[in-house]
């Protein structure tokens, strides 16, 4: 299957023939979404859980281990958390495992062939033809050959497979349509069928079928695909095309890119780094060793005599035992954590009810989980417009006719229309009274646009339509015409049938010329019950002009005029164009078009060279405008946005009038700002000129060194220009601006402002300004958009983010991050990805502080020790520290930490800045971290070694002993540990204190446990340490060091963090003084009805949140960056 | 609660849900219609009511204070309880001149030295201490086996692999207690006497209770045989040994012979040998070796001259070690360690003159602002 897999350039199938089609070894439909069956599991998983480099390295430390000349630690300190970790791993493996084992079972159905019989799914093969019946899931690509609606017709949901939940036709050809429900019939079909090989593409399909020897052209139209669901549909027949692993909804799984975000980047440098530290810390130590050795331990031979006396192999296997002890430097549950802590994160945003929209019941979902914390790192969001600023509620809204604006201000009476839309609101009486004084070219007008279009129309009552629209534009517009009298009222594949002013029409549909991104238009072709043959066409201003018939000039310069006006408020415009054809060209044409349509080749190209030459010599209508409303609460989201420092640049296909209005509308460009520059050249040198006018007017000395580029380090730093500005780029302009040649300068101009809008875009060239973005800008980016044009910029992003609104699916199942309106991004970013970050980072911090000041205590041992790999710990709590002792507060802290809560963080979005500088975790603040964990551990030994030097128990007895010595170090150490949290959290809730007092307990009680009598005559060789517990913990002397090395580890911290604080306060420090300033006021503050104090002040205690914004009103005039 | 809400709204939130009034019929009615709204609880919406710390001046400043403070008090008090702990050491290696015991090391019979010991407060303990050894290096430390000093006689005749090289004699045969630190145990013998007008008079030691309670009585225990020497010479035992166990090689006498006298005290749960066995932390150590017994001298030594009887057999120079004897009291606080008492005071006085700083810093940069 898998040199098939490469080979297949055509698939060849005969129906109901299985000899034949068994002979080119098709995928059968078994799908095997497992990964594993009960038996094959542990050692599939096992060896694909120890391809990961740390549980490689873990493993490699357990062999060591069992080399007895090495083996400083027992096998059982890596092994407990290295089968826990496996452990976690597998069972989430094995989850994800039952889940997508699931669907493959037990459904069976009927196939149809020589000894018709009920099957299993999974045994149906290619060439098969089997029934659906309604409400079946289809499970494999079919093409459709009969149902048992009129017509052929099947009605398919295709949320699974695009998430759209509009009905969807498809139509078998008539010629199999024939066959119906006869068994009989079904089972002689031998029609062969030619296709494409198996390939992802979910909107397309090429294919003939071969039968009695004509020839069928088969599109996406007769294709029923494996993920969708029949509905309205009593039953149907298909032929089994593709099946199990080669269908069409497999092939786009799993092909994901996969993202990493810049802090996993960085910490797979740290743990490199940290890598080399591990080796020089051994190797210092083996130095140690064998300087020790050749000194000491060759005159320390009396009661320790040498196995070996060769100083140079004794230090050599003591550089691997050091090995062992200070592995855990990189300690296995890490990654695990980190994972941990994304995945609740993640859950939180799903989980968010203030990004949960009512009006569609859509919460907010995140997609990934792996992605969180770069959300409080975003420096630049890319933005799609229509969908995505604006509602994408399509309003009719004005209209030119013939060069006769219409459209101002009453609302229409549209009593006379009994078909009317009730919902459906139009302020011009004058058009309603053109349409009553049957005004040809206005009749057309609304005829074309009852008739130009792929609305599907639903009645189920007499008199009550419902149009079900793929694009909302096409519905407003196919409503307008309703409204005006022209009712779309049905449509067959062959035909469309409307109300023309109360009288009934059928139209008979010849050809629909298809609208795509490329295109921008769409064409019918119709022959209407006169007979006379018309061509309709409606699409963008520019295109249609440049297909109009001389004749037309003039009228294109008044509707120009209009469209300019209609663009200048912000409105959405379609050129109107029709024409009358010739009975002998057409049918010399559709001749044309129908052998383009059957070739297997180049088909698009061919079908769109035919297109092109009869959209040609058009007679203009007029053109329509509608209205895209701006969603709520974007002017102010941006707003926000831009105060966080976050630069937008909204990309949009609209018209630079229509981008530019919006972008005033919604705060993205400004009245008061500077200056915004038009880029719309229209070659490179233009272009050039004008970037470079933009950036000298911006910053007068910056043109002239514009020719250094940094071509050397590849990272276009931030530059700082006084004053606001905008910058508006045409799409013909950023096509040379994306040249090699002028990028840098593009980018740079566009850096400087504080928005761009490019307009006219393709969904190429939007991945495009993303991708040079990426590589220039050390910076994060976030593309944020709703429809299929924006899949491409959605998935070059670090970060995509899909509305979910009008226009499909296809942008949120490509995106990471959904919800249903653009505000809720503020919330994602200033919020969740503040959050986020935050949490991450402190988690890292502490992370790596424990476990280096646990290591380095070690360290410092060994110079006491003759550098004999000796641990400072019992093997129990080397054992458990990491799984124990300290992984409970630590994830505690990164799941509920807040530093501000979301009400702060929305008053000032200044505290989202150190995320884009990534300020809380660095290089610096990881050397940082090490620095600290150094002094800790100093203090961590050498306190107990001095305190303990030389004394005894308060009954003389010993007391400076190994064992004390341990549990004395490893007790100090917890309680440091603990202590350092409670200073990194900020937010203390009742589950985090519990986590870091029951851990604490936890250690107490595991260690009284592990030292009791009881365990010690179970095993005694596992359990040495038995008496330590008792016999240490119950000394004064004990207790006065734990609390002096505690405090020690604490006061620099404290010290350091409050001086800070008072010299160079960073922005959370204001905002939290700010926050108990507050709380202070509040508390003590006179009001005069004694019962407010009291209800307030319980709020306070009880809900932070509220009662911080309840003041807020005095504050937001005053607080300034 | 509905008041709350609506503010918060009319703020930041646009949803609509939450602008609501909850409680209204409409509500009600809505509520089944949003199947994927999330649960409106304090988690899920990360409410949690929290205490949220700020390390303000306010706090800061009196908590250094306060911990300086009762810091110093601690400090004062470990210091002078430390101070008055009496303590006598005295070097007998015997490889320098000039110290108490200048010649021992070259004869192994019997030495003494004489000192003098001021009136002591509380019962008085008897250390020996040794230096430069390395009783915490690793091999050293493991070269034990747990199993066969809790007395499971399978053990005595194959022993754990760490006891190498002391697990097996040249001729293979067993060796019981195995391993470095059994092999390595101190064996000088001292004897203390008080010259009272001349004559020397034997002060009487109490070598009991110089152990852990939990190593004498659950760690280390004796095979059941009776007469222990059954254990070990194999008759009477049940078992058969191929090979007689023999005693370590550095020991002048088998296990069974540590305390003839009194059988509790013999065997593994010696308690001299206990407390070898456990064996130190650092390089430098001391090791209870008797209580002076607190019958005779209830009070602790008399002041007066003392002479200090030694079988030296304890060889340390080989590898530059020291070994001394130390007699001391002890406090609450246990031995004389005076670090801790000066730490304390240390840290303490650092906190006072920190927090002293912070709220000059305080001062200097909060004030002129809010002017």
């Amino acid at each position: 299957m898998v040199v098939l897999f490469f080979s297949e350039l055509e698939r060849k199938l005969r129906a109901n023939d299985r000899e034949y089609n068994l002979s080119f070894k098709y995928a059968t439909n078994a799908i095997k979404t497992s990964k594993y069956n009960l038996f094959t599991f542990l050692p599939l998983n096992l060896f694909e859980q120890f391809q990961r480099i740390a549980n490689a390295y873990f493993l490699f430390l357990l062999v060591l281990q069992v080399i007895p000349q090495i083996s400083s630690l027992s096998w059982f300190t890596t092994v407990v958390p290295l089968i826990l970790v496996l452990t976690v791993t597998a069972a989430k493996d094995a989850t994800d495992d039952i889940v997508s084992t699931f669907e493959n079972v037990f459904f069976s159905l009927f196939i149809v062939n020589k000894r018709d019989r009920t099957e299993k799914w999974m045994n149906v093969q290619v060439g098969d033809i089997i029934k659906l019946e309604n409400n079946q899931f289809v499970t494999a690509d079919l093409m459709l050959l009969s149902s048992s609606e009129p017509l052929n017709l099947v009605y398919i949901e295709t949320a699974e497979l695009d998430g759209e939940t509009n009905l969807k036709v498809r139509q078998a050809l008539p010629v199999t349509g024939d066959l119906g429900d006869d068994i009989e019939k079904l089972a002689d079909f031998n029609g062969e069928v030619r296709c494409e090989p198996p390939n992802n593409r979910l909107d397309r399909f090429k294919g003939v079928l071969t039968f009695a020897g004509q020839k069928y052209s088969l599109d996406n139209e007769k294709i029923l695909l494996r993920g969708c669901t029949l509905r309205n549909t009593e039953w149907c027949f298909g032929l089994v095309l593709f099946g199990g692993p080669e269908t069409k909804l497999m092939q786009n799984c799993g092909k994901s890119t996969f993202k990493r975000t810049s802090i996993d980047r960085l910490m797979n440098i740290l743990v490199i780094f940290i890598f080399g530290f591990l080796a020089f810390m051994c190797s210092v130590l083996a130095i140690g060793n064998y300087m020790w050795e050749k000194n000491e331990g060759s005159q320390f031979t009396v009661f320790l005599p040498r196995l070996q006396d060769n100083p140079a192999f004794s230090s050599f296997l003591t550089f691997w035992s050091y090995v062992i002890i200070l592995n855990t430097v990189v300690p296995i549950s890490l990654y695990v954590s980190v994972e941990i802590i994304r995945l609740g994160n993640s859950f939180y945003i799903d989980w968010d009810r203030k990004m949960y929209f009512a009006r569609s019941d859509t919460p907010a979902e995140a997609r990934t989980t792996t992605l969180n914390e770069e959300l409080g790192q975003i420096k630049y969001v890319f933005s799609d417009k229509t969908g995505t600023l604006t509602q994408n509620i399509m309003i009719f809204n004005k209209c030119t006719i013939n060069g006769k604006c219409y459209g101002k201000i009453y609302t229409v009476d549209f009593s006379f229309n009994p078909l009317a839309d009730t919902r459906f609101v139009f302020h011009d009486h004058a058009l309603v009274e053109a349409v009553k004084l049957e005004n040809p070219e206005v009749h057309t007008f609304f005829r074309l646009l009852a008739l130009c279009h792929t609305v599907m129309a639903e009645e189920k009552k007499e008199g009550e339509l419902f149009y079900q629209a793929q694009s909302p534009d096409e519905g407003a517009l196919v409503t307008a015409a309703r409204n005006f009298g022209f009712v779309f009222r049905s449509r067959t594949p062959d035909s469309i049938s409307i109300v023309e002013m109360g009288k009934q029409h059928s139209y008979e549909l010849l050809a629909i010329l298809d609208f795509n991104n490329v295109r921008k238009r769409m064409s019918v072709i119709v022959r209407s019950p006169e007979g006379k043959l018309s061509l309709y066409c409606k699409g963008a201003d520019t295109i249609i002009y440049e297909r109009l018939h001389q004749s037309c000039s003039k009228l294109m310069d008044v509707t120009t005029e209009h469209l300019n006006e209609f663009a200048g408020d912000g409105l959405r415009t379609l050129a109107l164009a029709y024409k009358d054809l010739d009975e002998e060209y057409f049918n010399q044409w559709i001749q044309r078009h129908h052998e383009a349509n059957t070739a297997l080749e180049d088909r698009e190209g061919k079908l769109d060279e035919l297109y092109e030459e009869i959209e040609k010599d058009l007679l203009l209508l007029g053109a329509t405008a509608i209205e895209d409303k701006l969603q709520d609460g974007v002017p102010q989201t941006i707003e926000q946005l831009s105060k966080a420092d976050i630069k937008i640049w909204v990309l949009t296909g609209d018209k630079q009038e229509t981008a530019e209005n919006i972008g005033y509308s919604c705060n993205l460009l400004r009245e008061e700002m500077n200056d915004v520059f038009i880029i719309s050249g229209n070659s490179l040198e233009d272009v050039r000129q004008e970037l470079r006018n933009a950036r000298t007017s911006m910053k007068p000395d910056a043109a002239e060194n514009s020719v250094f580029l940094p071509e050397m380090d590849k990272v276009v730093t931030d530059e700082v220009v006084s004053g606001e500005y905008g910058l508006v780029i045409n799409g013909h302009s950023l096509a040379y601006a994306l040249e090699h040649s002028l990028e840098l300068e593009f980018l740079r101009t566009a850096c400087m402002c504080k928005a761009v809008i490019c307009c006219r875009v393709t969904p190429l060239q939007k991945a495009q300004v993303v991708e040079l973005v990426k590589k220039y800008k050390k910076a994060v980016t976030l593309a944020i958009g709703d429809g299929a044009n924006d899949v491409s910029m959605i998935k070059a992003a670090h970060i995509g983010v899909g509305i979910s609104g009008q226009e499909g699916m296809q942008a949120v199942l490509s995106s990471d991050y959904s919800f249903a309106q653009f505000r809720f991004l503020q919330r994602l970013l200033l919020v969740h990805g503040r959050w986020s970050y935050l949490r991450m980072c402190k988690f890292l911090r502490y992370f790596f502080y424990k476990n280096f000041t646990f290591t380095f205590v070690h360290f410092w041992f060994a110079f006491f020790c003759g550098f004999s790999a000796q641990t400072v710990y019992d093997e129990w709590f080397i054992t458990l520290y990491n799984l124990m002792y300290t992984a409970l507060p630590v994830l505690g802290m990164s799941l509920f930490d807040q530093d501000v809560n979301d009400v702060w963080s929305f008053q000032h979005p200044q505290l989202y800045v150190p995320g884009q500088l990534n300020l809380y975790f660095s290089k610096k603040s990881f050397f940082k971290c090490a620095l600290h964990s150094c002094y800790s551990s100093l203090v961590l030994f050498f306190i107990p070694y001095a305190a303990m030097y030389d004394t005894v128990r308060d009954d003389g007895k010993d007391i400076a002993d190994y064992q004390s010595f341990a549990l004395l170090t490893q007790t100090c150490l917890l309680f440091a540990v603990s202590i350092q949290l409670g200073f990194e959290m900020s937010y203390w809730t009742a589950v985090t204190i519990f986590f870091v007092l029951g851990s604490l307990a936890m250690y107490f009680a595991v260690t009284f446990t592990m030292y009791s009598n009881g365990m010690f005559t179970i095993l005694p060789s596992a359990f040495p340490f038995i008496g330590t517990a008792r016999n240490t913990l119950s000394q004064p002397n004990v207790w006065l060091t734990i609390f002096l090395t505690s405090i020690l580890c604490v006061l620099p911290v404290v010290t350091c963090r409050f001086l800070m604080m008072q010299l160079c306060p960073t922005i959370n420090d204001k905002v939290s003084e700010e926050m108990l300033l507050l709380f202070v006021l509040d508390v003590f503050k006179p009001v005069e009805t004694r019962g407010k104090i009291i209800l307030q002040s319980r709020s306070l205690q009880s809900n932070p949140v509220t009662s911080s914004f309840r003041i807020n009103a005095d504050i937001i005039p005053k607080d300034g960056p | 609660m509905l008041l709350k809400l609506g503010g918060h709204c009319s703020f930041q939130d646009f949803s609509e849900e939450s602008c609501h009034g909850p409680g209204s019929d409409e509500m009600v009615q809505e509520e089944n219609e949003f199947t994927n709204r999330p649960d409106n609880t304090a988690f899920t919406q990360q409410r949690l009511p929290a205490w949220q710390p700020i390390l303000s001046a306010g706090i800061v400043i009196p908590g250094f204070v306060l911990i300086g403070l009762a810091f110093i008090g601690v400090g004062v008090a470990l210091f002078v309880t430390s101070r008055s702990i009496q303590v006598l050491e005295r070097d007998y290696t015997g490889d320098e001149s000039g110290t108490p015991c200048a010649s021992c090391a070259n004869s192994n019979v019997q030495n003494s030295f004489g000192f003098c010991f001021p009136q002591s407060q509380g019962p008085v303990f008897f250390y020996y201490g040794l230096s430069n050894y390395f009783q915490n290096y690793r091999r050293y430390g493991t070269s034990k086996d747990d199993n066969q000093l809790y007395g499971v006689l399978k053990y005595f005749t194959s022993p754990s692999d760490n006891c190498a090289p002391y697990a097996y004699n040249s001729n293979n045969q067993p060796i019981v207690p195995c391993g470095s630190i059994a092999n390595s145990m101190f064996n000088d013998t001292f004897k203390l006497y008080q010259t009272v007008n001349g004559t020397r008079q034997e002060v009487s030691l109490d070598g009991k209770g110089i152990a852990w309670w939990t190593d004498y009585n659950i760690k280390y225990r004796n095979p059941t045989n009776n007469p222990l020497k059954d254990a070990f010479n194999g008759s009477n035992s049940g078992l058969f040994y191929r090979n007689f166990l023999i005693n370590p090689i550095y020991w002048s006498k088998p296990a069974y012979e540590l305390d003839t006298s009194d059988p509790s005290n013999n065997g593994f749960v010696n308690q001299d040998f206990l407390v070898w066995m456990r064996r130190a932390a650092l390089p430098d150590f001391r090791k209870l070796y008797r209580r002076i017994s607190q019958d005779k001298y209830p009070d602790g030594l008399p002041a007066g001259n003392y002479s200090l009887e030694i079988t030296y057999n304890y060889r340390v120079y080989r590898f530059s070690g020291k070994k001394k004897v130390v007699f001391s009291n002890v406090s609450w606080m246990g031995g004389k360690n005076e670090f801790l008492g000066i730490a304390y005071l240390v840290v303490g006085s650092m906190c006072v003159f920190m927090s002293i700083v912070m709220l000059i810093v305080y001062a200097k940069f909060k004030f002129p602002d809010e002017e």
